[in-house]
């Protein structure tokens, strides 16, 4: 009888294939994502059919289902001069280290006095900061100031970026570089907080107003 | 495991050693955990969907005081409490001082898309006068008949028609943000285009009041 001869394999795959496949997605994930910036409020916003992407350049109020109100700022360098303008009608002083943190930092909610500790904090214990969220009551109106210093100071930052454009010899519409206003209120916040928030906004005669909204299916464009 | 063997050196010993045969491979398992545990860390903390914004423009604030509100032509008036939502159409008479067809009287609905009394039935009946229209556009730019920007502008020119649906917003302590955000959508998937949120009246309020106590 002829002996079967078992052929001698070794136990160890080939694992390149699948490590050039790792690390392709690796990549793609790196340069495709852009990171979720850490907040000090998680926001359940309603749905809409809307399909309007949130504008690059946008001044944000968020509204939390408590009701607190929160200011966000997306231009660093705007979010520098809002700041300088606001240090000086309140007369907050902050260092050099305080303000590069602050123009780099996302979404905050408290008032002028105590934002100075607030910048010092760790980023991830900014969740647990009391505080009762930015003023906007009528003897102490803070977020109407945030809102309108950080318009100027927007307008200002965009007029520079069109001149750019222009110059790069592209057509640039004036109006995508001037800040757009945004309001993200919880689901669950009563109305008549959003409601002085839009007031705040109508006020500083800022009339188009966008609500963040989750999407949902258009029956009047199923596609 | 992931060990690189030696090369084979040192062969021309006088001893006679034996380059030690060693395989080329190297061990890339923890190469292999890196890259995953990478892409599960990317995987998770990027986000794809950008949120969307819902846009709404808002009269420009006036100082003066109005005098009487001005004369509404067919128009709906939503009074919107906490996950409620009730409605009256055209002009609103006070119990004191009833219009024609007597007081004021608020009809319940719902944020159901689905349901016969919903709002979403209820804005497309009332606004059938461009609902029709608009489908009958939409044939003729599918037919090839119209530009579609001929269409874009015709449609802002029908939703702001005499003829067209104005819608009134009126909120009372209680209602959500969802609530009213619900109700917008609703009134722009009905392709209406005045809507108008405005400060809810105290005869309204006392009316909304007491069909919430029902």
């Amino acid at each position: 009888m002829p002996k079967i001869k078992i052929p001698k394999s070794s136990p160890s795959i080939d694992m390149t294939p699948m490590v050039d496949l790792a690390f392709l997605l690796v990549t793609f994930f790196m340069l495709a994502a852009s990171f979720r910036p850490s907040e000090p409020v998680t926001i359940e916003t309603a749905s809409s059919i809307s399909d309007k992407v949130i504008p690059e350049n946008n001044i944000m109020v968020t509204i939390n289902s408590e009701g607190k109100v929160y200011f966000n700022l997306t231009d660093p360098e705007a979010r520098k001069e809002a700041l300088a303008n606001m240090a000086s009608l309140y007369k907050v002083t902050f260092n050099d280290e305080q303000i590069e943190k602050f123009s780099l930092m996302s979404t905050f909610g408290c008032t002028m006095k105590e934002l100075p500790a607030y910048i010092d904090l760790p980023g991830d214990s900014r969740k647990e900061f009391k505080t009762e969220g930015v003023p906007l009551d009528s003897l102490d109106n803070q977020l109407k100031n945030w809102i309108s210093y950080s318009n100027l100071a927007g307008l200002n930052s965009g007029k520079t970026a069109y001149e750019e454009a222009k110059k790069k010899g592209l057509a640039p519409d004036a109006n995508d570089f001037k800040p757009k206003f945004i309001i993200r209120a919880d689901g669950k916040a009563v109305y008549k907080k959003a409601e002085k928030v839009i007031d705040v906004f109508r006020d500083l005669n800022l009339n188009n107003l966008n609500f963040v909204t989750s999407s949902e299916f258009n029956p009047n464009n199923p596609n | 495991m992931a060990e690189i063997a030696e090369g084979g050196g040192g062969g021309h010993d006088k001893g006679k050693k034996r380059a030690k045969k060693s395989s080329t491979r190297v061990d890339m398992t923890p190469m292999v955990d890196l890259a995953f545990l990478l892409l599960t860390f990317f995987v998770l903390t990027s986000t794809f969907s950008k949120p969307k914004v819902m846009s709404l423009a808002y009269p420009a604030k006036i100082n003066e005081p109005i005098g009487d509100a001005p004369k509404l032509n067919n128009g709906i008036t939503f009074l919107v409490s906490k996950d409620k939502i009730y409605y009256y159409t055209g002009e609103f008479y006070p119990a004191n001082r009833p219009g024609k067809n007597g007081p004021t009287k608020l009809t319940e609905t719902n944020f159901s898309a689905s349901s016969p009394t919903g709002l979403r039935k209820l804005l497309a009946n009332l606004n059938s006068y461009v609902l029709l229209r608009k489908e009958g556009m939409v044939k003729k730019v599918k037919a090839k008949q119209m530009a579609d920007t001929t269409y874009t502008r015709e449609l802002e020119a029908l939703k702001g028609k005499p003829e067209a649906l104005k819608v009134l917003v009126k909120t009372d302590d209680k209602a959500l943000c969802k609530n009213f955000i619900d109700l917008i959508d609703e009134v722009k998937i009905a392709e209406i285009g005045v809507i108008a949120p405005v400060p809810i009246l105290p005869e309204e309020l006392k009316l909304l009041e007491s069909e919430l106590k029902k």
